[in-house]
C-alpha cells in the first residue's frame, strides 16, 4: 500500500464513518473496509473509477464538488472526511475544507507541496513551470489549478481557527525520510494534514 | 427464419402461470381471492437459493424480458440487452426471475383476464393495484419458487420502483435494490401527462366505461393517443431530432393535416401497433400505479425516514437526458438514502436516448452495470 494510504489508515478507528472526497478507483475506502470495519462514501467523477469502485463494493456516489458542492450531506454525519491528492484540483479548496469540517469531526487532507525544492529549482533554472512526478502536467492542461505549499496551508488553517492534529510528510514515492521531515516546505513533496475544529 | 439465436442470447424460453390460491389483500381495500402470474425465468438456481435476481417490469413490460419464444421471433425480450450470458444480469451465474404483474395485460390476473367468481372478464372491475400490491405479489412467488433472499431486486423505471419498495417491505429478503431511471415520487408534470393518457382512452367512445369487451369494440383510438403521449415522455429532444429532424415523408408540404412529417407517421404507427397489443383498462391501473407511488408520503414527504427499515445495498442509475425521471430525481433518493446511512452507489450516465436509454446498452451503463452485478455474484458465491 503506498506510504499515504499507510497513514491515514492509522488515523481512522473500526466502525467509523467515513467520507472521501475524490476517492479514485476506491483504494482506500476497500482498504479501510476490510482492515477497519468502516463505512462510509467515496465521491467521485471519473467514469472509469466509479466503475472500478462499484466493482470493489465500495459505495460510490458520482458528484462534482465544484458544481453540486456537499449540501446533500448533512452536519457531522461522518467521524472522518478524506480528501487525498484532490485539494489542489477543485476551484475553492478554501470552502471545500470548510465543509469537510461541517460534515466530520476531523479532516485528512493530503496536496503536492508547490515549494519542493526541485520545483523552485526548475522555476528559477529554467523560467518554465514546474513539473514533477506529482505534477506531471503542463501549465494548460494540468487539473491542479490551485497549487499551495505547505507554508500556505498552515497559514490557512491559522486564519479559520482549524488545529491541525497532525503532519506527516513523505516525499515522491510516498516515502516517509527524515529529510523531509526536517525541513518539510523545502524537501517534502507531499503532505498529510489531519486536522479539526475540535479544540481539546 | 434464422437456423440460430445469438450466442450471448438466454436461447428459447417459455412462459409458465402459476396459480395462487391464499387470498391477496390489497392496499385499495378490496382482495383477490385467487390469481395467476406468468413467469420466465433464465438460469439456473443454486442449492442454496442464493443467486436469484427478480426483475420487474416497467409500465407496458411483462414477463417475457430476455431470449426468444420461437426462432421466429423478430425481436428478443424487453431487456435482452441486459440479461444474458455475459451480460450485466449473466445467466451463467444468476437465476433470474421476470413476471407479469397484477392486473398487467399479458397472462396474469388482470383486467383482461377472467374473473373466477362471475365467469367473465373483469375490465373495469378490476382493483386499482399499488407498487406494494406488486411486491407483496413478488414474494409470494419468492416463496412458491423456494427464494427466501433474492440476490438484487433490479428494475428500470416503474420497475424501479418495485425495487425500493422490496427493500422497504421485505428488508431482509433482498441483499441489492438496483434501481435505473426511476424516482421515488411522480411529479405534478409526471401526472399531468399520464392523466393525459388516461383521458385519451376514457373519452374514446368505444371505451364503453371500461365495458369495451362486452361491445365487441376496442378503444383503439384512445390507446394510440395514450402511447403517443407516453412515448414522447420517453425519448429526449436531441434523440427525436436524430431519428426524424423535421424530415417529410414526401418532398413537399401538403398543405392539409395528414402525417407529413416522419415523426407524426412514426408516432402514429407505434401507437396504432400498441393498441392492437395493450389492454386499455391495463393502462388506466398502471399509469395509476405510477401516480400513487410515494413511499415517503405516510413520514411526511421525508423519504430518509421511510428507508429506516432498508436493510439491502442500492446501486441508483440516471441518464443525463432522461426528462421523464430526470437525474435530479434519482439524487433526491440517492441523498436521502445516504442520510439514512444506507449503502448506496450513484452514477449519471450520459447518453442521449432519455428515458429509453435505460433499455439500450451504452459502453459506460454496461459496464457500471456489469461491475455491480459481478460483485453481487461474487458475494451470493454465484
Amino acid at each position: 500500500m503506498r506510504a499515504d494510504l499507510e497513514i491515514i489508515q492509522q488515523w481512522v478507528e473500526p466502525g467509523h464513518h467515513v467520507l472521501d472526497l475524490g476517492c479514485g478507483d476506491g483504494t482506500l475506502l476497500h482498504y479501510l473496509q476490510q482492515e477497519r470495519n468502516a463505512t462510509g462514501f467515496g465521491l467521485e467523477i471519473n467514469p472509469d473509477h466509479i466503475t472500478t469502485c462499484m466493482g470493489k463494493g465500495v459505495s460510490v456516489i458520482e458528484q462534482n464538488l465544484d458544481t453540486q458542492g456537499l449540501d446533500n450531506f448533512g452536519d457531522g454525519m461522518f467521524d472522518i472526511v478524506l480528501m487525498t491528492q484532490a485539494l489542489q484540483a477543485v476551484r475553492r479548496p478554501d470552502k471545500v475544507i470548510d465543509e469537510m469540517l461541517r460534515l466530520g469531526r476531523e479532516g485528512i487532507v493530503t496536496f503536492p507541496n508547490f515549494a519542493h525544492w526541485r520545483l523552485r529549482w526548475g522555476l528559477a533554472l529554467s523560467g518554465r513551470m514546474p513539473e514533477s512526478d506529482a505534477l506531471p502536467y503542463k501549465w494548460y492542461n494540468t487539473p491542479n489549478i490551485r497549487l499551495c505549499t505547505f507554508k500556505d496551508f498552515e497559514a490557512l488553517c491559522r486564519q479559520k481557527g482549524i488545529k491541525i492534529k497532525s503532519r506527516r510528510v513523505v516525499d515522491g514515492q510516498h516515502q516517509n525520510s527524515w529529510l523531509a521531515r526536517a525541513w518539510p516546505n523545502l524537501l517534502g513533496e507531499i503532505a498529510i494534514y489531519r486536522i479539526t475544529r475540535e479544540h481539546t | 427464419m434464422p437456423d440460430s439465436l445469438p450466442t450471448d442470447s438466454v436461447g428459447l424460453v417459455s412462459p409458465q402461470t402459476i396459480h395462487f390460491d391464499t387470498p391477496i389483500e390489497l392496499a385499495c381495500g378490496q382482495s383477490l381471492d385467487s390469481y395467476d402470474l406468468v413467469v420466465e425465468t433464465y438460469g439456473t438456481l443454486n442449492a442454496e437459493a442464493s443467486n436469484a435476481v427478480l426483475i420487474c417490469h416497467a409500465l407496458s413490460g411483462h414477463h417475457h424480458a430476455a431470449g426468444y419464444h420461437s426462432y421466429d421471433d423478430k425481436k428478443p425480450g424487453w431487456w435482452d440487452s441486459c440479461i444474458g450470458p455475459g451480460k450485466p444480469i449473466d445467466t451463467n451465474r444468476f437465476f433470474v426471475v421476470c413476471l407479469n404483474n397484477l392486473g398487467g395485460c399479458h397472462g396474469s390476473s388482470g383486467p383482461s383476464s377472467i374473473n373466477p367468481s362471475t365467469g367473465k372478464l373483469y375490465g373495469p372491475d378490476f382493483p386499482v393495484i399499488t407498487v406494494a400490491d406488486w411486491v407483496k405479489s413478488q414474494a409470494r412467488l419468492a416463496d412458491r419458487l423456494g427464494i427466501q433472499q433474492w440476490a438484487a431486486v433490479v428494475g428500470g423505471s416503474l420497475g424501479g420502483m418495485q425495487a425500493l419498495q422490496w427493500s422497504l417491505d421485505y428488508p431482509d429478503r433482498l441483499r441489492h435494490a438496483v434501481i435505473v431511471a426511476s424516482t421515488p415520487r411522480l411529479t405534478a408534470q409526471n401526472i399531468a401527462f399520464n392523466e393525459v393518457a388516461r383521458q385519451a382512452i376514457t373519452s374514446d367512445t368505444d371505451f364503453h366505461d371500461g365495458r369495451y369487451d362486452e361491445e365487441s369494440t376496442l378503444p383503439r383510438r384512445g390507446l394510440m393517443l395514450a402511447r403517443m403521449v407516453g412515448h414522447i415522455t420517453y425519448l429526449s429532444d436531441a434523440a427525436m431530432g436524430e431519428k426524424f429532424g423535421r424530415e417529410l415523408r414526401e418532398e413537399a408540404f401538403k398543405f392539409g393535416y395528414d402525417a407529413e412529417f416522419q415523426v407524426e407517421s412514426y408516432l402514429r404507427y407505434q401507437g396504432e401497433r400498441f393498441s392492437e397489443s395493450f389492454d386499455a383498462n391495463t393502462y388506466l391501473l398502471m399509469t395509476r400505479a405510477l401516480d400513487y407511488f410515494d413511499p415517503a408520503y405516510e413520514f411526511g414527504g421525508d423519504l430518509s425516514k421511510a428507508l429506516a427499515p432498508a436493510q439491502c445495498e442500492y446501486l441508483v442509475l440516471s441518464f443525463s437526458t432522461d426528462w421523464r425521471f430526470s437525474p435530479a430525481r434519482s439524487e433526491e433518493m440517492v441523498n436521502a438514502m445516504i442520510s439514512a446511512r444506507k449503502k448506496v452507489s450513484y452514477a449519471e450516465i450520459d447518453a442521449p436516448w432519455g428515458h429509453d436509454a435505460f433499455l439500450i446498452p451504452t459502453p459506460r451503463y454496461t459496464n457500471a452495470f456489469t461491475a455491480y452485478m459481478d460483485r453481487v455474484a461474487r458475494e451470493v458465491g454465484a
